[in-house]
């Protein structure tokens, strides 16, 4: 039924050559522009929801002592803010971006598989929904920490875990569509010309990852559909009574958990190699290496899920293995923040918005990075496992890291989507707020986090009361300072300076050889590839 | 242009992956009998041993653990013993059911330290089946193991734990 | 006037006493020979990326600004040089190599398989530790000491705040003790910072790891993984005393089993006064019970249940007894028979079947509570 009315809609829409009028041209949409909008807004969305989360979470560490929430809460609180800004927020804004930028970037009309494209979007509403609805749930929603172990998931939690378990399903399904989009796409729209090597590394990045997403989302599924027989069907994976170990719950988890840490970031890789260019006037140094190097991250990101489990009792030469491996990811990472140096070096380099949020990303990246390089050595990771220190290095990688890329590819391509200018000064404004306050928000927690506070505590000690109300500060003016973005995006969608098609004087390729605004319908013919 | 066998491939890698999920669950197995991964030691019936290291003698601690909600006593005669490699040892262990019902108690073995798990050999164990235990009865079990005399030389002593289990609700749960 | 400057006076005060105890933010040297190699290898480690850091970030910022556009800068053409990449890959790959060799020596020197002076098996459940003196027959609960009222602020704070217990585990120095580590519910992580020692405590598994201590003194951790609502509240305290004075503690210990297994004995033919149950039945509540059926007995809804009129207890006496010895299988309740003693449970059941408006009038005898583990024990 829904395909009929999708047909009759998409006739109508290229008879036309204009966009279906209200609602119904979202909901039926399958161009790769609308749907690349829709994933963008809904994440910025689930960015505030998860962010009004971390609220929580800060006011109630800000001093010791449980003020606001109860211990139960708390950790409903930390769950969810996981869940929804892994998944709600950074996931889909990189699928939004792809949607966006991949077919005008390789020159396609559309993406390759619209109709799956539109589903993929619009299931994603409904797995949040029902994620966040388990926790009007008698006894809340999960609180199990967004890694779930067994048996805290299963044994030992409410019945919000089904609900749990059918919203992860649901956004794995929407994450492997997405994925499966990307890779038909890039493999068989590229304009004629368009050879491999000659991809933006934003799509090759993101074939990249999408191979990651194809084979690890479907581990996820597995996982949680184990944790939801054994909690409902009497089965024992994880249950030593019944022959099962729960701690190949986590070997299972991690293997899809690794990889999906460098699904956030890849594509990040992918909008910094573009961006850097842009406005250094230059070339980006070893296009070659930066391929090669992502394929060698992904790749080792295989065999090094064990390094989030030094302490669970593994054999010495395992526990080597796993150290030596997760070691080896700095080289190839080294070389992309080399490349990137390089690339700065005798350019010409201006500071637009997109640039200062890349230049930021490289320092702040580069510093989870080396606090990542430190947890990779396992007899000083039994003192940083699980404490603070964790949690600031996956910060830096993930909000200093994927988050600021993010943003960095929003205002470079906002006045492509637009048409409009932002505005500048605005913007500013929110660069240099999210800027210090991010580091005032993060940069202490390494302390609090090597002076031994564990993670996901509602309540600490005294020792660490200082820091944690520095913390928290950092936190409501990182928070607040969001809103700014908000305000910019939403003026710059209602209009601003007309912008030209090559927005940028350093930019290179396709996308900018089209309109400003990006017209409906853009490369019906393909392109000539120089 | 026909996007259908690139997008076969990857739904079957997709499905591949799906069950890779569960194909995990015994390569893990295999794969904790083969690196000691756990201490989970074989549930397996062992061969006797023919074999004995003389110069060498290893200690052999036993612990029992009974689970949150498991109404047992299970408690063995002997702390610790000390045994060659190769020679096969005797223990004792009493179980008892602290309930007024009927119940099946399940021993789960693990062995700590973990890369000993494979030298211990189990001929007879009251953990190879599940054991029936009437309300406030109380059984005597007989653990009869050697430790293989490839036991790597500097583990000079080792555990063998059993965490035992209430099963009985499990059992109903998987026979209705 | 006065109280401004006595007020300027305690801000200074509490400054200094803050900066002082905040003096500590980096990882602790500790008290053992790991724990030292640990931290040295954190530094070394930490230092080198400090380096790197700090060479790659001062090129990039020198590029930043004198090849600015807006001084003039030409782009120059070069993007790439496989002279160069092949350095900057290969230069790394050394370091690495350089920080892998002390880590994995400390790494093996973690790993000891052999014969221990001492062996504790140490068990995690929601939200406690349980310390078992392996072969010595004596084994303890270790429960968090701070009150309710200074964790809701209603009292203030002291300075060993969530880090206190009721009994620490006490452990002998210059002895190698083993530590087996189990769990009884869901995965907990035992951890000491200055022991270097942090273990999962896993259901089902026992796990082995071990520490020797250089000093005397008192110890203090937390645990580590997410184990559900009160993860926050199970602290880890270690006393480390001289070997003398540890045999010393542990022959006090066995007597104090026996003199406490004879006082339970003497119960049996007293009956205790209602006012005395409910005393101390308030206060076994507040301690084992109120973290989760919280101090007002409503409970979490849908979590844990509520006690003021709850089914159980304004039910039959006995199925109000069964529920403490036996626990409930599958959830967070778990039996107490062997953390209390029987005029506990007699005093924490007397008190929750009169207070909060459960107006039973019941009175529990310590006998009671014996009878009941005597006929589970005899049944049939």
């Amino acid at each position: 039924m829904s395909s009929i009315a999708e047909q009759s809609n998409t006739n109508e829409a290229h008879h036309a050559h204009q966009p279906a009028r209200g609602f119904k041209r979202w909901l039926f949409t399958t161009n790769h522009k609308d749907i690349g909008s829709l994933y963008l807004i809904f994440s910025l969305t689930m960015f505030l929801i998860g962010g009004a989360m971390a609220m929580v979470i800060r006011a109630e560490l800000f001093q010791p002592g449980l003020q606001l929430v109860d211990p139960h809460f708390f950790n409903q609180m930390t769950t969810m803010h996981g869940l929804i800004m892994v998944f709600g927020a950074v996931m889909p804004a990189f699928t939004g971006l792809a949607n966006w930028m991949i077919p005008l970037m390789i020159g396609a009309p559309d993406m390759a598989l619209p109709r799956m494209n539109n589903w993929s979007f619009w299931i994603l509403p409904f797995a949040f929904l029902i994620l966040l609805a388990s926790l009007f749930m008698p006894g809340g929603g999960p609180a199990f920490g967004w890694t779930f172990y067994a048996p805290l998931s299963t044994a030992f939690s409410n019945d919000s875990t089904a609900l749990f378990v059918f919203a992860v399903h649901i956004m794995g399904i929407s994450s492997i569509m997405g994925a499966i989009n990307v890779v038909v796409t890039i493999v068989n729209m590229r304009a004629p010309g368009m050879t491999w090597m000659k991809l933006p590394l934003f799509v090759w990045t993101w074939l990249i990852t999408a191979f990651l997403l194809i084979a690890v989302m479907p581990v996820l599924a597995g996982a949680v559909t184990m944790v939801l027989t054994d909690k409902y069907f009497a089965t024992s994976f994880f249950d030593a009574a019944g022959g099962g170990d729960p701690v190949m719950f986590q070997h299972i988890f991690w293997f899809f958990g690794h990889p999906e840490v460098y699904i956030m970031i890849l594509p990040a890789f992918g909008i910094i190699s573009t961006i850097v260019p842009t406005f250094s006037r230059k070339k980006l140094f070893g296009y070659a290496s930066m391929v090669y190097a992502t394929s060698s991250i992904a790749l080792l990101s295989f065999i090094v899920w064990a390094h989030h489990m030094f302490t669970t009792g593994m054999p010495v030469a395992a526990e080597l293995f796993f150290m030596y491996a997760t070691m080896l990811i700095s080289v190839p990472t080294g070389v992309k923040v080399f490349n990137w140096v390089a690339t700065m070096w005798r350019g010409s380099i201006s500071f637009e918005v997109p640039m200062l949020f890349s230049i930021a990303f490289i320092v702040l990246f580069t510093l989870g990075g080396f606090s990542g390089l430190m947890l990779a050595i396992t007899p000083a990771d039994f003192q940083y496992h699980d404490t603070y220190f964790v949690v600031a290095h996956f910060h830096y990688v993930l909000v200093t890291g994927a988050v600021f890329s993010i943003m960095a590819g929003a205002y470079y391509w906002l006045p492509k989507w637009t048409g409009n200018m932002f505005n500048i000064t605005l913007a500013k404004w929110h660069f240099w707020l999210s800027l210090v306050s991010v580091n005032v928000l993060f940069f202490p927690m390494h302390f609090v986090g090597l002076a031994g506070m564990p993670r996901r505590i509602p309540d600490y000690a005294l020792q660490f009361a200082d820091f944690n109300a520095i913390i928290s500060i950092g936190g409501f003016a990182f928070g607040l300072s969001q809103l700014l973005f908000v305000v910019v995006v939403y003026k710059c969608a209602k209009g601003g300076d007309k912008v030209p098609a090559k927005v940028w004087d350093g930019a290179h390729g396709l996308e900018w050889e089209v309109d400003s605004p990006a017209p409906y319908h853009t490369f019906s013919t393909p392109p000539d590839i120089k | 242009m026909t996007h259908l066998p690139l997008l076969k491939k990857l739904v079957i890698i997709c499905i591949a992956m799906f069950a890779f999920a569960f194909a995990m669950v015994p390569l893990y197995d295999v794969f904790c009998d083969i690196t000691g991964l756990n201490g989970k030691p074989s549930l397996e019936q062992a061969q006797q041993s023919t074999l004995v290291t003389e110069n060498r003698e290893v200690s052999v601690s036993f612990t029992t653990h009974a689970q949150s909600g498991a109404p047992f006593e299970v408690k063995s005669k002997e702390y610790s013993v000390d045994v060659k490699p190769g020679a096969m040892r005797e223990v004792m262990f009493s179980a008892k059911n602290n309930s007024n019902e009927d119940k099946v108690m399940q021993a789960i073995p693990s062995v700590a330290p973990g890369k000993a798990a494979k030298y211990l050999h189990k001929i007879a164990c009251f953990c190879f089946d599940q054991q029936p235990l009437k309300a406030g009865e109380e059984l005597e079990f007989t653990l009869l193991f050697y430790v293989d005399t490839e036991l790597p030389s500097d583990v000079e002593e080792l555990t063998l734990s059993y965490t035992v289990f209430d099963i009985s609700e499990r059992l109903v749960a998987r026979n209705n | 006037m006065g109280k401004l400057s006595s007020s300027l006076w305690l801000i200074l005060f509490v400054f200094s006493q803050n900066v002082l105890a905040n003096s500590q933010y980096n990882m602790r040297k500790g008290v053992t020979d790991i724990s030292n190699n640990v931290y040295q290898l954190h530094m070394t480690i930490f230092l080198i990326c400090c380096v790197i850091g700090v060479i790659v970030f001062a090129i990039m910022f020198w590029a930043l600004i004198h090849h600015r556009k807006s001084k003039g800068a030409v782009p120059a053409q070069f993007h790439e040089s496989t002279k160069v990449e092949i350095l900057w890959t290969a230069i790394p790959f050394v370091i690495l190599i350089g920080m892998a060799i002390p880590a994995t020596k400390t790494l093996i020197a973690m790993e000891d398989a052999s014969k221990a002076d001492l062996t504790i098996k140490v068990t995690g459940s929601q939200w406690k530790w349980h310390y078992e003196y392996m072969g010595e027959d004596v084994e303890f609960y270790s429960m968090l000491a701070t009150t309710q009222d200074e964790i809701t602020n209603l009292s203030e704070k002291n300075s060993n705040y969530l880090l206190e217990v009721d009994k620490p585990l006490v452990l002998p120095i210059n002895q190698k003790v083993r530590f087996l580590m189990t769990s009884d519910d869901v995965i907990h992580s035992w951890w000491v910072p200055d022991f270097a020692v942090k273990k999962d405590a896993n259901p089902g598994f026992i796990n082995e790891t071990w520490t020797n201590i250089n000093e005397v003194g008192t110890y203090r951790g937390q645990c580590a993984e997410l184990c559900g609502k009160d993860h926050g509240f199970m602290p880890v305290v270690v006393e480390a005393k001289t070997e003398e004075d540890f045999k010393a503690w542990l022959a006090e210990a066995k007597q104090a089993k026996q003199k406490a297994a004879a006082e339970s004995a003497a119960l049996l033919d007293q009956v205790v006064p209602k006012e005395e149950l409910m005393a101390l039945g308030e206060q076994v509540y507040m301690a084992n019970c109120a973290a989760c059926h919280q101090p007002t007995g409503l409970g979490l809804s849908g979590v844990f249940p509520a006690m003021k009129g709850s089914p159980v207890i304004l039910g039959d006496v006995k199925g109000h007894i069964d529920i403490l010895l036996k626990g409930s299988p599958g959830t967070s309740m778990q039996s107490f028979a062997k953390q209390l003693s029987i005029k506990q449970i007699a005093a924490v059941i007397t008190y929750k079947r009169n207070a909060w408006g459960n107006d039973t009038g019941d009175v529990i005898q310590p006998s009671e509570i014996q009878a009941a583990l005597d006929a589970d024990g005899e049944a049939k």
